[in-house]
């Protein structure tokens, strides 16, 4: 069975026993928990998808991180650690980091001072219908897709690691997170973000620990891997000169403008299942803070996925190659079924799945928001009263649910199409960052701007990727190489587009703008600072800045 | 301010999460006292095998002990700090 993301070696099954189960039992009796009693709170559309407005910036930053850190995430990131080393910080320290603080400082104050409700919302006001509907399409099918394909990985590792059937897997996780969301609605999803958030950290920081000591501390794991792969493995910019060859296909430029850049900026600041996080939090300051306070557990979380990757490829010198049953994705699984007894084992097991249904519900929870507000009540049914928008939107997760579990089983026969799919999706993020960039510093930039900004970038990276790339008409090593060539392709195209339109087409009336565009001003929107606020530890520029510094300084080690 | 604008204040004035969504602090406190122990009781009655596959680290004890640090955190940060209680109509 192959899968898109995931495939997990046989004779993994891990030796649980009844208290691990235990230990699992009691977080799914929780995760209902939270969502029954978050009940009571939902009396509005708005909390229904926003949690009111009103959550604080710790939990919002929390969730924030732990929407991100599902566990395609984790198992994917100490894979890549497997395989490609030090180079796995890449994805954190300058992939995350600068993206998030720019959200947090730069982007935020528009966003949520503008009162939208979703990304698209943004688009609609800034631009016109056409961009609005085009990406609210794209991001409904996209997030259904993401979560159907986040449970089937579940479904796979579970039946690996723990011998139920992928279809029982599929069913169960289903069940919960549609019971979950449905009934408490975002201010659900990311209470149990939260409680996610930690008891991963819970499961990776022992395997950590216990694999460390297997190997001979950092020093010995350093000299093994040094031995095996050479010293680059432990540095994350060796061999990233242009033109040198690097097992991850990219040098220092396309690993800046298109990892770091593009790649990143697009997730990180456009996509609503992490920016509806922050949209959430009580005041603008707690908005802003949403993602600095998710950034520092973000710089440190590379170690937790990094040091089980090598360690495993210290035990297991062989892991993905043809000598070996393992492959990169189960580094993890493996040291858990090799270092940890019962106990610590069943709180990694609930880790890890809690992860998986985390990562479907942020998608799933941010779906329901889009399609309701976005398309349910702007083009089908509009004018209803709110009751109507609160019933609709629970109809909707539901629906949502039952078309990511269809998802997860069509995946389960038709992986490829399910790996092309996600591949083809992924372009149509590229150009989101171009547009929303523009769009929020250039008054002119035109209402038609916007959608052709988004179709000529999505094209263009398309193009690159699957014509100048697989068509070998340029030689780039890897997809992982290619990918950040097109992302800066698909960026430079959208930027060029966006401003050939506006030359020829009219720009949005300069009162629509208000409090949308950089300079302009929105009177009646700005609050009086919250009490507390002006502490220094709540000054989002110091966050930032701080932010930034301290992902610098974790480079310095891994550089010279 | 654009009718959106209008739409969400409205929405935002009616809403009830503020007033009426209970404290996380409460269940992860709670949740990791509960795992805190029983991890802790397993780190105590932990057998030679499982120490030995822990690389003599006795792992259970550790993170059972660091669980119930982690969940008295959260409640006597709930006790010293409680929810403030919801300010009536501003």
């Amino acid at each position: 069975m192959q899968s898109p993301t995931i495939t997990l070696a046989a004779g993994l099954r891990l030796p649980t026993n009844g208290l691990d189960y235990a230990i699992l039992a009691i977080y799914f009796v929780v995760v209902l928990g939270i969502g029954f009693a978050a009940r009571r709170s939902v009396k509005t559309s708005l909390d229904f998808f926003l949690s009111g407005r009103s959550l604080p910036a710790w939990v919002t930053g929390l969730a924030f991180v732990a929407a991100n850190l599902g566990a395609t995430e984790i198992l994917g990131m100490a894979a890549t650690g497997a395989q490609y080393g030090v180079a796995v910080v890449h994805w954190y320290w300058i992939g995350a980091i600068p993206a998030m603080v720019f959200l947090g400082l730069v982007m935020m104050p528009f966003y949520y001072r503008s009162k939208v409700r979703s990304v698209p919302e943004f688009l609609l006001q800034r631009f016109d219908k056409s961009a609005h509907l085009l990406s609210s399409i794209l991001f409904a099918f996209a997030a259904i897709l993401i979560a159907g394909v986040n449970l089937y990985a579940l479904s796979i590792v579970v039946e690996a690691l723990l011998g139920w059937p992928q279809w029982v897997a599929i069913v169960v996780a289903g069940a919960f997170v549609l019971a979950y969301i449905t009934i408490g609605g975002l201010s659900s999803a990311i209470y149990n973000e939260v409680l996610q958030f930690f008891v991963i950290l819970a499961a990776l920081i022992p395997i950590c620990i216990i694999g460390l000591k297997r190997v001979g501390g950092w020093g010995g794991m350093t000299d093994s891997l040094k031995s095996q792969h050479g010293d680059n493995f432990m540095s994350a910019w060796g061999g990233t000169g242009i033109g040198d060859a690097n097992p991850l296909g990219a040098n220092w430029l396309t690993i800046i403008l298109g990892l770091g850049f593009v790649l990143s900026f697009g997730y990180w600041t456009t996509n609503f299942a992490e920016v509806q996080r922050a949209l959430s939090a009580k005041n603008l300051s707690a908005a802003q803070r949403t993602p600095l306070i998710a950034a520092f557990p973000k710089i440190f979380i590379v170690f937790l996925v990094m040091i089980p990757g090598m360690v495993a490829a210290v035990l297991v010198p062989k892991i993905g190659g043809a000598g070996s049953d393992l492959t990169y994705n189960d580094a993890i699984p493996y040291l858990m079924q090799e270092l940890l007894p019962n106990g610590v084992l069943g709180i990694a097991v609930t880790g890890l799945l809690a992860a998986f249904m985390a990562g479907m519900a942020a998608n799933v929870s941010s779906f329901n928001t889009v399609f309701t507000y976005d398309i349910w009540a702007k083009y089908v049914k509009t004018d209803k009263p709110d009751g109507y928008y609160l019933k609709f939107g629970r109809l909707i997760t539901a629906i949502g649910v039952v078309a990511s579990v269809g998802t997860a089983f069509i995946a389960s026969s038709f992986s490829n199409i399910m790996g092309y799919l996600q591949t083809l999706f992924s372009f149509f993020n590229v150009p989101m960052f171009v547009v929303f960039i523009i769009g929020m510093f250039w008054k002119r930039a035109s209402m038609k701007s916007g959608v052709w900004g988004l179709l000529a970038g999505t094209t263009a990276a398309m193009l690159n990727y699957f014509w100048i790339y697989k068509q070998g008409v340029i030689d780039i090593p890897t997809d992982q190489g290619a990918n950040f060539v097109s992302a800066i392709v698909g960026f430079v195209a959208g930027a060029v587009v966006m401003i050939v339109v506006t030359l020829f087409t009219a720009p949005k009336p300069e009162a629509e703008l208000a409090g949308l565009v950089y300079g302009t001003t929105a009177p009646g929107l700005e609050e009086p600072p919250a009490e507390g606020d002006s502490a220094w530890y709540r000054k989002p520029a110091l966050l930032g800045w701080g932010a930034i510094v301290l992902a610098a300084l974790c480079y310095l080690p891994y550089s010279l | 301010m654009s009718d959106l604008q209008n739409e969400v204040s409205e929405l935002e004035r009616k809403s009830a999460t503020a007033a009426r969504l209970f404290d996380i602090r409460r269940i992860i406190g709670g949740l990791f006292v509960l795992y805190g122990v029983i991890v802790t009781i397993a780190g105590i009655t932990a057998s030679d095998a499982d120490l030995k596959k822990a690389e003599n680290i006795n792992i259970n004890l550790w993170t059972g002990l660091g669980m119930l640090a982690l969940g008295l955190f959260f409640l006597v940060w709930l006790k010293l700090r409680p929810t403030a209680p919801p300010t009536p109509d501003e």
